[in-house]
């Protein structure tokens, strides 16, 4: 693979309702910002990729309402339907294809739709929809299988919770910092077995960009570039019924392709620090398997050692992560940047010191069925 | 530097008004088997899956892992690229990418729709904006219309002009097993057909059908092991520009059209397309397209479209053949509508569009259509760029 | 007169209410003309790898080939996951709290996933269930013709 970098990064703060910005607004702000960040021009962009959803936005074509925003005008653009780690895979390959700077922007407000019907609208029409199966409660069926299997405890993904909530406090970004204890969270209203409201996250409004340049575009950029060395993503089966919904199958695909890129054998090793897709408190431990930092089942674990903790050997999430602040679409690229603002050494009293090699993840589908991941360092 | 990616394989549905045999996800398995058939791959030799459809022609959301068992993409990567109209196009040019980039060798792109599951006007409105727009604008066809009636007012173009392309799609659509219209019709029915919206009448626009098309991609060294004959990409250009529809000012022609193409045939080499290129297909949604879009491609100059397509000169036999697949009007299965007309032209390049084949195919245009305007050009051609 | 650039933010209400009409397919037809008639659950299965599903589909998304063998399967199974849901939402086809479930049903390879209505806090993985089909002349060829499985 070329050399290829993220050279600017821009996101907006996540709220829960941001009512005096459009989506238009709030792509245009992180345009702007992105390119403020890289100290380049809109002329210095040669392609841009939108993210984007119909079901989110309430609008059949929603990369129409936001291509001016992003700077598209009579450039090429294109658009990316699902997270933001996979709108900046694509943006990556168009790098990689012969584009000089690939601008990816994110937007999402969920503040103006009802994210029940749209996760809904996830399911089978026939089989599956019809019986009101919407991202909560199947993700509750996911946590049921996980902690069947391996004996865990609903504490367990309680103290997720409370570590990122409290590294929210940390990210003047961050949606929902809270200072919790494990009793908070378990005594938080019951919202689907085993999830509780505190085990959720919320439900944000925001927008993201990130511009990715080849090595002539990363020289021009005045920000320190971020190596993309390692990318993939893969998906599994569809029906909750056909997966086995307590081991990450395509994650561990995903991020065993990714790590071959970056000539990585030993992850837990070589990365110092993961920003992860945890949309709700079991995923952290779930996906940190499936990334093979632990074996199956050991997940939690790593927490309860403090492993994952800021000052642990593999900090998880130091900005909080989804479970603070959860823009849909965004929060995967969301993701990125934080793990790029690491390597640049930009993270401010979120920093994890000396951290040289990052890693970046976003899911799509129901219980994340495809995932995404991102390994990036800050040396070429 | 970026590998060169060509064509291998292309599958498509037969296009049909409805199918009720199978679900979304089935008919997509069917246009994947018939692509994998072409150029002889099992599933298991494709790396990545790009797939594309309008979310809320049949309201399922994330079309990407809700179709995997169709599509074959299984512990696969598959992302989901939609852009309305154009979205078979951006899917081609994404799976474009994803080769040149040197990441994935074989690569497959899905487009697909089942119109008949939705209302389609329904759906389409939504693309305008929920605030300003979609209490006013009511659809494609008055838009089409707007632009068709400034058209006919600037160049003095008839009702009879636009219904003779319809008249040579239909006619080309005989020749295609796959196309969802296949009987020929008359000017004379063109013009007989009820008015939707001045002046478009029912035969000078497309059909809504359900149907797929999957188009399979290969890296430079790969491809040419699968096929003896590649369709080579020679470029793929794109403007999405978005435009206000009260802004858009239609005695400059087609500008998203004149800009994607003038890219591409800088690419391509391309001075004279009418007489470079050996065949065209185009995503022409009505006939005024038919007249006015060639003018922007640079077929002939501006107002000059009625008589070039009268005098026969996009005929089969013609200068440059437009549609031989019978395009748009003779199927339109709305995500797959653009990479249909990418495919058709891999065919032709290929030699492998049966009776519909044009002979001796070295280069051909392919361009996508929808959003508010936007337009796609990708160009094929048999010699590797 | 021009708004001060302090005017209070207005918003506007809106839905996309569209009507669909979801194919089911042949295979899916069998299926639920199965249960609409003969408040039978049937699957299909893949001669190459054996592996049997429900509901039943087209093709094998593991070998890729069609699936033509059927199967009748139990209407009963065992439970391999589920939870018990305590928020409302419109689209829900009961009132909670009420559970989820993955059902593997007797002779199928995969879960199937529907709810269990009554006694929800009963319920627990390994849990034997059973299919309660609605009344002959309310079944009309539906996923909620099975009203509910019902622990045994």
């Amino acid at each position: 693979m070329d050399h290829i970098a993220i050279v600017g990064v821009a996101q907006t703060g996540y709220e829960a309702k941001i009512r005096n910005k459009t989506n238009y607004d709030l792509v245009y702000e992180v345009t702007k910002g992105v390119l403020d960040d890289a100290g380049l021009s809109l002329a210095d962009i040669d392609n841009i990729v939108t993210v984007s959803n119909d079901f989110m936005d309430g609008r059949t074509i929603s990369s129409m309402a936001v291509g001016e925003a992003a700077g598209g005008h009579d450039k090429n653009i294109s658009t990316v339907e699902g997270d933001g780690t996979f709108g900046a895979f694509y943006g990556a390959m168009r790098v990689l294809g012969g584009f000089n700077t690939t601008l990816v922007v994110a937007h999402s407000k969920g503040s103006e739709g009802s994210l029940k019907h749209i996760t809904n609208a996830m399911f089978d029409p026939v089989y599956h929809r019809l019986i009101g199966i919407e991202a909560i409660s199947a993700s509750a069926i996911q946590a049921n299988s996980y902690m069947d299997r391996f004996g865990l405890s609903e504490e367990s993904f309680a103290m997720v919770s409370v570590k990122n909530h409290q590294n929210g406090f940390n990210n003047p970004y961050a949606h929902m910092p809270l200072n919790l204890t494990v009793e908070d969270v378990m005594k938080s209203a019951r919202i689907a077995d085993p999830l509780k409201l505190l085990d959720c996250s919320p439900v944000s409004d925001g927008a993201a960009a990130i511009i990715i340049a080849n090595e002539e575009y990363s020289r021009r950029a005045k920000t320190r570039p971020v190596w993309i060395k390692g990318i993939a993503h893969c998906v599994e089966e569809y029906f909750l019924g056909d997966r086995d919904l307590a081991v990450a199958k395509s994650l561990r695909q995903a991020s065993r392709k990714a790590y071959e890129m970056a000539g990585i054998s030993r992850p837990v090793d070589s990365i110092d620090v993961v920003e992860l897709y945890d949309a709700f408190s079991y995923m952290e431990p779930l996906w940190l398997e499936g990334l093979g930092f632990c074996e199956e089942g050991r997940g939690p674990g790593m927490l309860k050692d403090g492993i994952t903790l800021m000052s642990g050997k593999l900090p998880v999430n130091p900005s909080g992560g989804v479970l603070s602040s959860h823009a849909l679409l965004v929060a995967g690229l969301a993701r990125i940047i934080e793990a790029t603002l690491q390597l640049r050494g930009e993270a401010g009293s979120r920093q994890i010191p000396e951290a040289k090699t990052a890693l970046a993840h976003g899911i799509n589908g129901p219980c994340g069925q495809s995932h995404c991941v991102w390994v990036l360092s800050s040396e070429q | 530097m970026p590998g060169s990616v060509a064509i291998v394989g292309v599958g498509q549905t037969d296009h049909r008004s409805h199918r009720p045999d199978v679900n979304g996800r089935e008919m997509i398995y069917e246009a994947v088997q018939r692509a994998l058939l072409d150029c002889e791959l099992s599933i298991n030799h494709i790396d990545a899956i790009i797939i594309g459809n309008m979310d809320h022609f049949e309201s399922i959301n994330y079309v990407d892992t809700w179709s995997v068992e169709g599509s074959g993409a299984i512990m696969k990567p598959i992302m989901k690229v939609s852009t309305g109209g154009t979205t078979g196009a951006s899917v081609a040019i994404a799976a474009y990418y994803h080769v040149a980039s040197g990441l994935f060798d074989r690569v497959l792109a899905i487009g697909w729709e089942k119109n008949s599951e939705s209302d389609t006007t329904g759906a389409i409105i939504t693309c305008s904006d929920p605030v300003w727009d979609r209490f006013s604008y009511s659809g494609a066809i008055p838009s089409l219309a707007t632009e068709a009636s400034a058209y006919m007012n600037q160049y003095g173009v008839t009702q009879e002009d636009a219904a003779r392309v319809t008249v040579r799609d239909r006619g080309n659509a005989v020749n295609n097993p796959h196309a969802h219209l296949r009987k020929p019709v008359s000017i004379h029915e063109v013009l007989a057909s009820p008015m939707l919206a001045y002046p478009i009448k029912l035969l000078d626009i497309c059909p809504r059908s359900d149907g797929a098309a999957a188009v399979i991609f290969a890296s430079d060294g790969i491809a040419q092991r699968i096929t003896p004959r590649p369709a080579w990409i020679k470029a793929c250009s794109v403007r999405h520009t978005y435009t206000w529809f009260g802004d858009v000012d239609y005695k400059q022609g087609l500008v998203s059209l004149q800009r994607a193409s003038a890219e591409a045939y800088l690419r391509a080499g391309i001075k004279s397309p009418a007489d470079e290129l050996d065949v065209a297909e185009l995503y022409l949604p009505y006939s005024y397209a038919g007249l006015k879009w060639i003018e922007d491609l640079g077929f002939c100059a501006r107002g000059e479209g009625a008589g070039f397509v009268e005098d026969g000169h996009t005929d089969i036999a013609g200068k440059i053949p437009v549609n031989p697949s019978g395009g748009v009007l003779s199927a339109n299965c709305i995500g797959a509508t653009a990479l249909l007309r990418v495919g058709e032209a891999a065919l032709q390049v290929m030699g492998k569009a049966g009776p519909r084949q044009i002979p001796d195919v070295k280069q051909a245009l392919a361009t996508g259509f929808g959003g508010c305007f936007w337009s796609d050009v990708l160009i094929l051609g048999s010699g590797r760029p | 007169m021009i708004k001060p650039e302090k005017t209070p933010i207005l918003s506007q209400k809106g839905q996309i209410a569209m009507p669909y009409t979801w194919w089911v397919g042949n295979a899916g037809s069998r299926f639920l003309a199965a249960l609409r008639d003969d408040a039978r659950i049937i699957g299909n299965s893949c001669e190459e790898c054996g592996k049997v599903f429900v509901p039943p589909r087209k093709n094998c998304g593991y070998c890729y080939r069609e699936l033509t063998k059927w199967v009748e399967l139990g209407n009963e199974g065992t439970v391999i996951a589920h939870t018990v849901v305590h928020f409302s939402f419109s689209l829900h086809p009961c009132r909670t709290p009420f559970a989820y479930a993955l059902i593997k049903l007797d002779g199928a390879d995969v879960g199937f996933m529907h709810v269990v209505r009554d006694h929800p806090e009963r319920l627990s993985n390994n849990v034997r269930v059973k299919a309660i089909f609605r009344d002959r002349a309310l079944r009309i060829g539906h996923i909620l013709d099975i009203e509910t499985f019902e622990i045994i």
